[in-house]
């Protein structure tokens, strides 16, 4: 396909981002026109209480999981990472239910807002420490790969625990909700919690992207281009635990926007891994906005969740590209 | 002129001690190839004088100053470095990975003018101009090998150090890298080489040190340096230095006893 310039695609995804965006204050189960849009109409208290904030968080949340999974793409150079993959995701949910229990067993520490946020993003944090030490030099892709599936299975085994023990129904609804990702009923408390440290996470992930170029020459190539590559590990833990761990705190885990979008942006601006930075936060806004349009428009009992209806159209794609790198390495 | 110079070093690799006090020093203008068996450490040598492995024991010096203490973004604009056979793990267009060895030199904002007038003299020197808008991982060995020499080349740095730079090349394109490399030579750069050629780095360089037993065989001039006696030590075989009308020779005869 031939490449367009960086800034096109830019404009193209900020325009996309704008139009949906308008959409999703429109869309749900009472469809809010544009008319409507003012102070004297009674819709206008959906879209200040419940649409703007939802509208901003998805934004915030695809941006945060589009650009952490092009960078993790970047850093270990293979094209199947991304937060829910490498267990980064599953480990933030583990950090925000373990919060949960901390709250109900040492009420104490329960009246903290930011307990769960931190929580989370502890358990990301820990999360992307644990698959750097464990592939440490030799970052093959089956390694990185292998570390994320145990990172998935411990983190897993942890929530099924809380699950286990849940001291009551509600317990257990709550910890459902981190299993599966929603933008539902979120409020502005919700974005003031996450929004700052996402912005700090990018903020990191952005400031890898000289290393992540080099990173293309493996690691002893980056070094002898002065690249200092324990700063960048730095950069990427904290980077990524920040982004994806406040996302995964507000949301639950919405899988495989970090994974696709880098894909769906490499035939436009080709695969350089720094240029692809600020186009997968705009793409994974983009995505997880318009996902989350289609959850609302889906005619069903209960709405479908964002977190389910991202892993069935991710699953899909992800055997896909597993196919064609197949294919490549046969 | 400045110097690099390695001062007893004590060099591992994979936890097994592989040379042991080994000091040679190197001066800008001069090309330099490492000799040795598979195994005899040319690569860990040229690692440790690249200012990309700690040694065990002893220092590398740029100069005055030790290498390790440089900061690593100065180092890599001094130090320019080849590895052997490295992984590209994207396919970037040819003129994209040219460009990552401006990384020391330009910021975060992309390549300046002047960093794109050093990718394109880089490119004529290696010959990869007709190759800029190519898919790297599509070209073949030889392209490769120019194309990743040119990454190099592109830093314009003091010092060039390239692990095996010939790997993929045939002879023609061989003999054109070499002339580059002494070119480079004479503009001033100082060029250290590992080479399993023995007639190219008889013919290229200006000195040779050759490695066995886990220390410097012998270090000079490749007429003067490649004995028989050295030759059979470092590689077990016997092979003879012979002038030729196009420069020394050597000439292979068999396996050693």
């Amino acid at each position: 396909m031939r490449r367009l310039s960086p800034l096109t695609v830019i404009t193209g995804l900020v325009f996309a981002l704008g139009i949906l965006a308008a959409l999703s204050l429109m869309a749900g189960r009472v469809w809010v026109p544009l008319e409507a849009w003012g102070r004297e109409d009674p819709r206008w208290i959906i879209i200040l209480e419940l649409r703007i904030p939802r509208t901003l968080l998805a934004i915030v949340v695809g941006a945060a999981l589009g650009m952490s999974g092009a960078a993790l793409q970047g850093y270990t150079r293979n094209p199947l990472a991304d937060p829910g993959v490498l267990g980064v995701s599953s480990m933030a949910a583990l950090g925000a239910v373990v919060s949960l229990y901390v709250g109900f067993y040492l009420p104490a520490l329960a009246g903290i807002a930011w307990l769960m946020p931190l929580c989370a993003m502890a358990g990301a944090l820990v999360g992307v420490l644990v698959l750097i030490g464990l592939t440490g030099q030799a970052s093959g892709t089956v390694t990185f790969v292998l570390a994320g599936v145990v990172l998935n299975i411990v983190a897993g085994a942890g929530v099924a625990l809380a699950l286990n023990l849940a001291p009551n129904p509600w317990a257990v609804n709550e910890i459902v909700n981190w299993l599966m990702g929603s933008l539902t009923d979120r409020s502005m408390a919700d974005l003031q919690m996450s929004a700052p440290f996402v912005a700090v996470g990018l903020v990191l992930l952005i400031l890898t992207r000289r290393a992540l170029d080099a990173l293309t020459l493996g690691e002893i190539g980056a070094r002898s281009l002065g690249i200092d590559l324990s700063r960048t590990r730095l950069l990427l833990a904290l980077g990524v635990g920040l982004a994806a761990g406040a996302s995964v705190a507000v949301t639950g885990v919405i899988g495989f926007v970090g994974l696709v979008t880098p894909h769906l942006l490499r035939p436009f601006l080709g695969p350089r891994p720094a240029g692809l930075l600020l186009p997968s936060a705009l793409g994974g806004a983009v995505i997880v906005l318009a996902g989350d349009i289609l959850v609302r428009l889906i005619p069903s009992a209960a709405e479908v969740r964002l977190g389910v209806a991202m892993a069935a159209l991710g699953g899909p794609f992800f055997l896909a590209l597993l196919l064609i790198q197949r294919r490549r390495l046969a | 002129m400045t110097s690099l110079e390695g001062r007893n070093l004590h060099l591992q690799a994979g936890g097994k001690t592989i040379l042991e006090g080994v000091s040679a020093g190197f001066t800008t203008g001069q090309v330099t190839a490492i000799l040795g068996a598979n195994g005899a450490g040319k690569s860990t040598l040229l690692t440790a004088l690249a200012g990309l492995s700690v040694p065990k024991g002893g220092e590398v010096r740029l100069g005055e100053t030790a290498l390790l203490d440089l900061d690593p973004r100065t180092r890599a604009q001094r130090l320019g470095f080849i590895p052997q056979s490295p992984e590209i793990a994207w396919g970037l267009e040819v003129r994209t990975v040219v460009g990552l060895g401006r990384l020391p030199w330009s910021g975060g904002r992309g390549l300046s003018q002047a960093d794109g007038e050093a990718v394109d003299r880089a490119m004529d020197a290696a010959q990869v101009q007709h190759l800029a808008e190519r898919d790297i991982t599509t070209l073949s060995g030889g392209e490769r090998a120019r194309a990743l020499i040119a990454r190099a080349l592109a830093g314009e740095p003091e010092w060039l150090l390239a692990d095996e730079p010939y790997a993929g090349l045939d002879p023609r394109h061989a003999l054109e890298a070499a002339a580059l490399f002494r070119s480079l030579a004479e503009q001033g750069a100082g060029v250290l080489l590992t080479l399993h050629d023995l007639t190219l780095a008889a013919r290229l360089a200006d000195r040779v040190l050759v490695l066995g037993d886990g220390g410097v065989l012998a270090d000079g001039p490749p007429a003067s340096a490649l004995t028989p006696d050295v030759l059979a030590k470092a590689y077990g075989i016997d092979a003879r230095l012979r002038e030729t009308d196009q420069g020394l020779a050597v000439d292979i005869l068999g396996r050693w006893g």
